[in-house]
């Protein structure tokens, strides 16, 4: 700050591009409603009045063309990953993705022929958030963690 | 030649205008097939004429998990069947599986029950109700619904450590007795509800778009419905008196007083007074349980080993989304040979087309959210 140090009026002020950036895109996480099984109870409970996701900046859109993030809440079977892939793909970049549950993170209790062992199969996953299910403050930790990873993300040169 | 041509002219005045038919595909991410259900419709204009529902996208092989573990190691795969209403499934077990022995429970153990039972009944139509109005376009509703349901949670939280999925009960009766703090919440509950369902009310039941989206849509008469062998709040909405509550009495029913409530058209309007009811009653059964609610333990003593003897069984209760019911086949062994869930979503999902055709295609929605169904159970 030195330098620049009274240099501008007061209407001015001095951040790095990747602060800035970083900053506008962890305030306001769109994730993309995918509740597949249990704990999409869960998230839905995230985001109702006691709860209230909307203080961070979450709000909830149903279309993957208006999303930034995708919570996996639930177990992924194998007829669904394809679907899952499908509106990965549709999210504009940069997009981020949080497994909630065991089951998305590994299977969870499922171990068998139906059920693919975690989404990161798939698509490559941000944060994991153990729990079956997890409860409403552990996806706040989990929204909590993403925010800390773009923090440290860089814009101008990846 | 003629012929031909003759069927072509009728095809073209069979639909509106002499329009093509169109074909589209709504789910499975769709934020109001509530989880994951695939539904490919045919349309002529607005106007559905057939439809197709492509399940199995939550199948998750729990009947195959039975077979794999003992008795008692199921009950927490049976909460994550119809997860909005955990309690209840681990009821639907317990007691199918209570059925083999001839264990004398507890009648402590058998009043919790049936209070936990009512308790997730509740928590069950309050999200039916929140994601319903949702769909058609009501926010408030959902707020306030769940501000309720976080009430319930709690009571279950308190009571058995889990939010969702508590796996409540055991084989004999409860893990352990309840905490008398359960009891004194409960009753806190139980008196503030009646007037928040009220409240529900106040915004819905005379509103002018809520009555416009619901009623005379998505009709179902009390003879289709027993032939597609639908149940729950569905069939007592075409007018139908058939709760298993009452006609199979488990728990501690025998001994409860409410009222089956019934509605008269079987349209989406009437299923909604018939849930609305529900949740009157439950609250009137906690309130009877938690004033006989007898004491002394909460278990009665089994076996270390649950070994059933050679045979077969039917169970069935009362869930909120109507009957829910475990045939087993015992071979003598830890381990069932077979394990058979009969999920009310899965069968009252085999009314939709019957309910849709004719329909508007965004009736749809507000007909899927009317029957009120849960994938988990519906794909197993």
């Amino acid at each position: 700050m030195g330098i620049v140090e009274g240099k501008f009026s007061d209407n001015f002020i001095t951040s790095k591009v990747d602060s800035l950036v970083a900053w506008a895109r962890k305030s306001a996480l769109w994730p993309m409603t995918f509740g597949l099984a249990c704990c999409a109870i869960e998230m839905m409970a995230s985001g109702a009045a006691r709860y209230d996701f909307d203080r961070f900046g979450v709000i909830f859109r149903a279309t993957p063309r208006q999303s930034d993030v995708i919570i996996v809440a639930g177990t992924v079977t194998h007829k669904m990953g394809d679907a899952i892939r499908k509106v990965y793909d549709q999210m504009p970049e940069p997009r981020w993705v949080i497994a909630m549950g065991n089951c998305a993170t590994c299977g969870g209790p499922y171990a068998n022929y139906a059920v693919m062992q975690g989404v990161d199969e798939i698509i490559p996953v941000d944060v994991y958030v153990p729990g079956c299910p997890p409860r409403p403050e552990s996806l706040m930790w989990g929204v909590m963690q993403l925010q800390k990873k773009i923090e440290q993300e860089k814009y101008i040169r990846r | 030649m003629v012929g031909v041509a003759n069927v072509s002219r009728i095809d073209q005045q069979s639909t509106l205008h002499g329009t093509e038919e169109l074909v589209i595909n709504m789910g499975p991410q769709h934020p109001s097939t509530h989880g994951v259900l695939r539904v490919i419709l045919k349309l002529d204009g607005e106007t559905v004429n057939d439809l197709d529902c492509d399940i199995g996208y939550l199948h998750r092989g729990t009947e195959k998990i039975g077979e794999n573990i003992n008795y008692t190691m199921f009950i927490p795969y049976t909460d994550r069947l119809d997860y909005i209403a955990a309690p209840s499934n681990n009821l639907a077990w317990v007691t199918a599986v209570e059925k083999f022995f001839d264990w004398e429970i507890p009648m402590r153990a058998q009043y919790i029950r049936s209070m936990v039972g009512e308790l997730s009944r509740i928590a069950s139509h309050l999200l039916w109700l929140a994601t319903h109005a949702l769909d058609i376009g009501a926010m408030t509703v959902f707020l306030w619904c769940f501000r309720e349901r976080e009430m319930v949670l709690d009571l279950f939280e308190t009571a058995f450590g889990g939010r969702l999925t508590v796996n409540a009960f055991r084989l004999g009766g409860l893990h352990e007795d309840v905490p008398e703090k359960f009891l004194q919440l409960t009753q806190e509950f139980v008196d503030i509800f009646p007037s928040r369902v009220d409240d529900y009310e106040t915004l819905l039941t005379n509103n002018r778009i809520w009555l416009q989206r619901t009623r005379d849509v998505g009709i179902i008469s009390a003879e289709d419905a027993m032939d597609l062998g639908l149940t729950g709040p569905i069939i007592r909405g075409s007018g139908v008196k058939w709760d298993l509550r009452r006609a199979k009495p488990y728990a501690a029913y025998p001994y409860l007083d409410f009222v089956v409530p019934i509605g008269e058209n079987g349209d989406i309007y009437d299923r909604y007074l018939v849930r609305i009811e529900e949740l009157r009653q439950s609250t009137y059964i906690i309130q009877q349980c938690l004033e006989q609610l007898p004491g002394g333990p909460a278990s009665c003593k089994t076996p270390r080993t649950i070994k059933p003897p050679e045979g077969e069984i039917y169970h069935s209760i009362e869930n909120p989304k109507g009957e829910f019911g475990f045939y087993i086949v015992s071979d003598g062994t830890t381990t069932p040979y077979r394990v058979r869930i009969r999920p009310p979503s899965f069968i009252n999902l085999g009314g939709l087309k019957k309910l849709c055709v004719g329909q508007l295609v965004a009736d749809v929605v507000a007909i899927i959210g009317s029957i009120d169904i849960v994938l988990g159970e519906c794909d197993r």
